[in-house]
């Protein structure tokens, strides 16, 4: 038989969302394995999860001082060589900070916290959380943050549109990207994007609150079950 | 402090309160134990106007593990597993200075669920602001919510809604609430009851201790608020909600590993109220060693250090051979720990500072031994026209459609979606039903017992009949749960009133007590704890008196919880329950026809608990495709939301010799909106009947459109239009 993949959660202080990534994880057929973020050990995983949350308070910057916590430099090295890392949400900001994603997150343009269960488009398949899926396809998934909205410079913005590096755009349910259905303002409506070698993504909605049906959609699965296999070809 | 009046009246304490405090002593207090006693013996902490009247209330019941008296109360939900639940008021912090009074009101509940030994699950916003009108009251009510949601997203506990209601005399006092629950496996509580010995250790964990929040329960929370009141914003204490986060998990896992003997949080009155609720419950004494706190500003005042509200702060009790293991944990939390002091023989609180005794009191003089009021209470004048002047009897010139948009629009009525979705309802993974439903649904890890859990207020009703308006609350709290298929167990609540000096609002306060305490034993469901807000008023007008009820329900199998959308075209409608000629103190009444008066709808408990029998059996039998409670804005806004909620349209017929008024925006008591399958509707109807409880066919689910017999119709989609606009409307001024 084959082993489960290992996927490790960090818990930096002030993450929030790690027990769910770990119980989706699991629920999906993985083994979620706790990491602890002061240290530099990732105890052999196949694929790294940073959650979402408030680490360090976000007082300086969202993510800004997470990225110097110890086990970040094993989660370079570990994408470095080719392992699979998600951000979510404050770990997609977390990742933005410490170079591993292009653009940055600021505020929502509308200047409020928004949770919400919001439609996002698969723009490639070339991503730890979209290798088996179809560009074009709709998944339902919450997203709940206050400051989400993706920017990058002019320069930046042609080169991940360029390069094929955004993953997901907040759209309508028919897949329809427009102003109307863009949660907080991103630039060109992204939702997620991925490192240009491909094995590193982040995105501000979060697949680990829609696995299972009794609490809401479950746009997630697809995304999960991606990951597995991505981190058990690996293996 | 102004100089000119003595000591102890500038710090809130009467002539009368300094002589029984020279005769505990028997001498006279120095000034730090005047600050000390100032702030225990506040309204805030000590309760002493309410007291006779809370001993009224029922408190005990089979499920309940823990009663009223300790930081919370605990309910028995089986499988060895206890609810933790209270409600708290931040109302005048939050009227000075709307982000950071709201964002601490939720620290303060959620480390009183902490210290029960409970992890937080959920907390809930009762809120009730002035008129959206005013400028002001936009910036609070913006405020509040940024500070909720500021706070509430940044410590990992879904904020699962609440209320918001709107009414001009909240405008000055806007009145706070919030509500948290926890859980915990019963035999891990942290009660009063565990062993505590001498010569165990009080340790400090968290923040440091700095100059904010002195005196926020004797300054703010036991005073009226007047035209002065910003002077008093540095008694406003200020959030740190990642502290908050470290300190949650810290503690927790102290309490899962054994390590403690007691676990108390640091809220209103400080350092004072912490040690002398811990030495007092102890049976002992105590030395506590001020050298030993850590502060943010070296100069600060010892009375100052007694009684900072310095936010996330926790005090264990921590027995010397636990001691390392406990610094451990608090220090891979990156918290802060210091032994301050420990329990002694005696019965005595010594608090020392530079090796001097700087205060020396009996702890339960502080903590049990406060003063007890009976203030003087009186009917006030007035309120039989007010009763006599019955909107159901006034001339309606309004037209029919014209009304039911009115009553959609009001922010009373109309969706709190802009509220809400600035709170994280999803983290933890367990929210089944969040914000919106009658009831937020909550599943318990590891099986398939899922918590109801509704705040409900009536300030309107309350402000016609004390009585009434409490006895709704709980009867409407109730139903909210059983509306979903849960049984109702146990509330906590959060009184909200005037200035208690003035007999009127006592007399509001003792018949607010008799009509929670009468819906409650009706109900079966006690009280287990709760909160006295009083002085929320100003220039001698004080706010609605709102009992706000906290209910917490029990459904077994949460797969079979009932939502509130008419789900599907061909469902059968029914008003289960009654309507009667009672227009008094509706939401139509103030809307369209712009009064606030007569008599509030009757409340029978009995027929209320048959509803909910049905409600509840109805859900386990599944015959409920929907069921939403009929109450704000009476069965249109019922048949209306059952319409947004679902997505799917109605056709009703009314009866033909009732005033369509009355038929449509009664807010007549125990009734529910439910549809149903052609299939189930003769067992409802048989259900119903052995019950008791009428059930009104009314017609069938289906189409994009709302029609309400020949009367009028109008569309989903811009009937939830407006719904759904007419609070941003008003906040773009």
């Amino acid at each position: 038989m084959r082993r489960r993949p290992r996927v490790g959660v960090v818990t930096f202080p002030g993450s929030l969302d790690d027990g769910d990534a770990l119980r989706a994880v699991t629920s999906m057929g993985g083994e979620g394995v706790p990491l602890w973020h002061a240290h530099r050990d990732l105890r052999g995983v196949d694929a790294v999860i940073l959650p979402g949350g408030f680490s360090y308070g976000d007082y300086l910057r969202t993510g800004a001082i997470a990225r110097f916590a110890p086990i970040m430099e094993e989660v370079s090295t570990f994408a470095e060589a080719g392992g699979p890392v998600v951000g979510i949400c404050n770990g997609f900001q977390i990742l933005c900070e410490a170079g591993l994603l292009p653009g940055a997150l600021i505020r929502n343009r509308q200047l409020r916290f928004v949770c919400r269960f919001v439609e996002v488009r698969v723009e490639t398949s070339l991503s730890p959380l979209t290798e088996g899926l179809v560009p074009g396809e709709v998944l339902t998934v919450p997203a709940k943050h206050g400051e989400g909205q993706f920017v990058a410079s002019a320069e930046d913005l042609d080169r991940i549109e360029g390069e094929g590096l955004v993953v997901f755009r907040y759209c309508a349910p028919d897949g329809a990207v427009d102003d109307e259905h863009n949660l907080n303002g991103s630039l060109h409506s992204i939702a997620g994007v991925r490192s240009q070698a491909g094995n590193v993504v982040g995105l501000m909605p979060h697949p680990e609150h829609a696995v299972d049906p009794d609490v809401g959609p479950t746009g997630g699965q697809p995304m999960l079950a991606s990951l597995l296999s991505y981190a058990l070809a690996r293996v | 402090m102004p100089s000119e009046q003595p000591l102890h009246r500038a710090l809130g304490l009467t002539d009368d309160e300094l002589d029984a405090i020279r005769t505990t002593l028997g001498r006279d207090p120095n000034p730090n134990e005047l600050a000390m006693y100032a702030v225990m013996w506040s309204e805030h902490c000590s309760y002493k106007s309410s007291k006779i009247y809370l001993r009224t209330l029922p408190t005990e019941g089979r499920h309940v593990l823990v009663g009223p008296g300790q930081d919370a109360g605990a309910i028995d939900i089986g499988d060895g597993l206890a609810v933790v639940f209270k409600m708290e008021s931040h109302s005048h912090p939050s009227a000075i200075e709307p982000y950071q009074g709201a964002a601490t009101g939720i620290g303060g509940i959620v480390r009183d669920i902490v210290a029960m030994g409970a992890r937080p699950i959920a907390s809930l916003d009762p809120l009730m602001f002035g008129p959206l009108t005013e400028e002001r009251n936009r910036w609070l009510f913006a405020g509040v919510v940024a500070g909720i949601g500021g706070y509430g997203n940044c410590i990992g506990v879904p904020t699962l809604g609440g209320e918001v209601h709107f009414a001009e005399p909240h405008s000055t006092n806007p009145a706070i609430n919030v509500m948290c629950v926890g859980i915990a496996p019963s035999d891990r509580l942290v009660t009063a009851a565990r062993a505590v010995h001498e010569g165990s250790l009080m340790v400090l964990i968290g923040a440091a201790t700095g100059r904010d929040g002195i005196g926020g329960v004797s300054v703010l929370a036991s005073h009226t608020i007047e035209e002065d009141a910003a002077e008093t914003r540095p008694s406003v204490q200020i959030g740190d909600p990642f502290a908050e986060k470290l300190l949650i998990e810290a503690c927790l896992e102290l309490v899962e590993r054994d390590l403690l003997e007691g676990l108390q949080d640091l809220g209103g009155a400080g350092l004072t109220c912490a040690t002398s609720e811990s030495t007092a419950r102890s049976g002992m004494g105590s030395e506590i060693e001020l050298d030993a706190v850590p502060l943010r500003a070296p100069d600060l005042e010892i009375w100052e250090i007694l009684t900072s509200e310095s936010q996330e702060r926790m005090l264990a009790i921590v027995h010397p051979d636990r001691l390392n293991d406990v610094l451990e944990v608090c220090d891979r939390w990156g918290l802060a720990s210091s032994v301050i002091g420990k329990l002694v023989a005696g019965s005595g609180l010594t608090v020392r500072k530079g090796g001097e005794i700087v205060a020396q009191v009996p702890a339960r003089s502080l903590a049990d031994e406060g003063p007890i009021y009976e203030r003087p209470v009186a009917r006030p004048g007035g309120l039989e026209e007010v009763e006599r002047d019955d909107p159901t009897f006034s001339t309606v010139k309004a037209l029919p459609l014209d009304s039911f948009l009115a009553v959609l629009a009001s922010p009373n009525v109309a969706s709190k979606r802009w509220v809400w979705e600035q709170y994280d309802s999803l983290v933890q993974g367990g929210t089944v039903a969040g914000p919106g439903a009658d009831a937020a649904i909550i599943r318990v890890e590891g099986g398939l017992k899922a918590l109801a859990l509704s705040t409900d207020g009536k300030g309107r009703f309350g402000h016609l009949d004390p009585y009434l308006g409490a006895a709704h609350a709980v009867a409407e709290a109730a139903r909210n749960v059983a509306v979903m298929g849960a049984t109702p167990l146990a509330i906590t609540n959060c009184m909200n009133f005037g200035n208690p000096e003035r007999p009127e609002v006592m007399w509001q306060f003792a018949e607010s007590i008799r009509g929670m305490a009468d819906a409650c034993r009706a109900l079966e469901t006690p009280v287990t704890g709760g909160n006295v807000s009083f002085y929320n008023e100003s220039g001698g007008s004080g706010i609605w008196p709102t009992a706000v009820i906290g209910m917490l329900g029990l459904i077994e199998d949460h797969r079979l919880l009932v939502r509130p959308g008419f789900a599907r075209p061909g469902l059968v409608v029914y008003l289960l329950g009654e309507t009667f000629p009672e227009l008094g103190g509706s939401e139509f009444a103030e809307v369209v026809l712009g009064k606030v008066a007569g008599r509030v709808p009757a409340l029978d408990l009995e027929r209320e608990a048959s509803l909910h029998r049905v409600l509840i059996e109805g859900s386990r039998r599944d015959l409920f495709a929907s069921a939403h409670d009929c109450s704000d804005g009476g069965l249109a806004v019922a048949l209306a939301e059952s319409a947004f909620a679902g997505d799917t349209g109605f056709a009703v017929s009314l009866p033909g010799d009732v005033p369509w008024y009355v038929t449509l925006f009664a807010e007549s008591a125990s009734r529910a909106v439910v549809s149903t399958t052609t299939d189930a509707a003769p067992a409802l109807e048989s259900l119903a009947e052995e019950h008791h409880v009428p059930l009104f066919p009314l017609g069938e689910t289906g189409g994009p459109r709302m029609v309400f017999d020949a009367l009028f119709e109008a569309t989903v989609e811009e009937a939830r239009a407006i719904y759904e606009g007419a609070i941003p409307k008003l906040l773009a001024g």
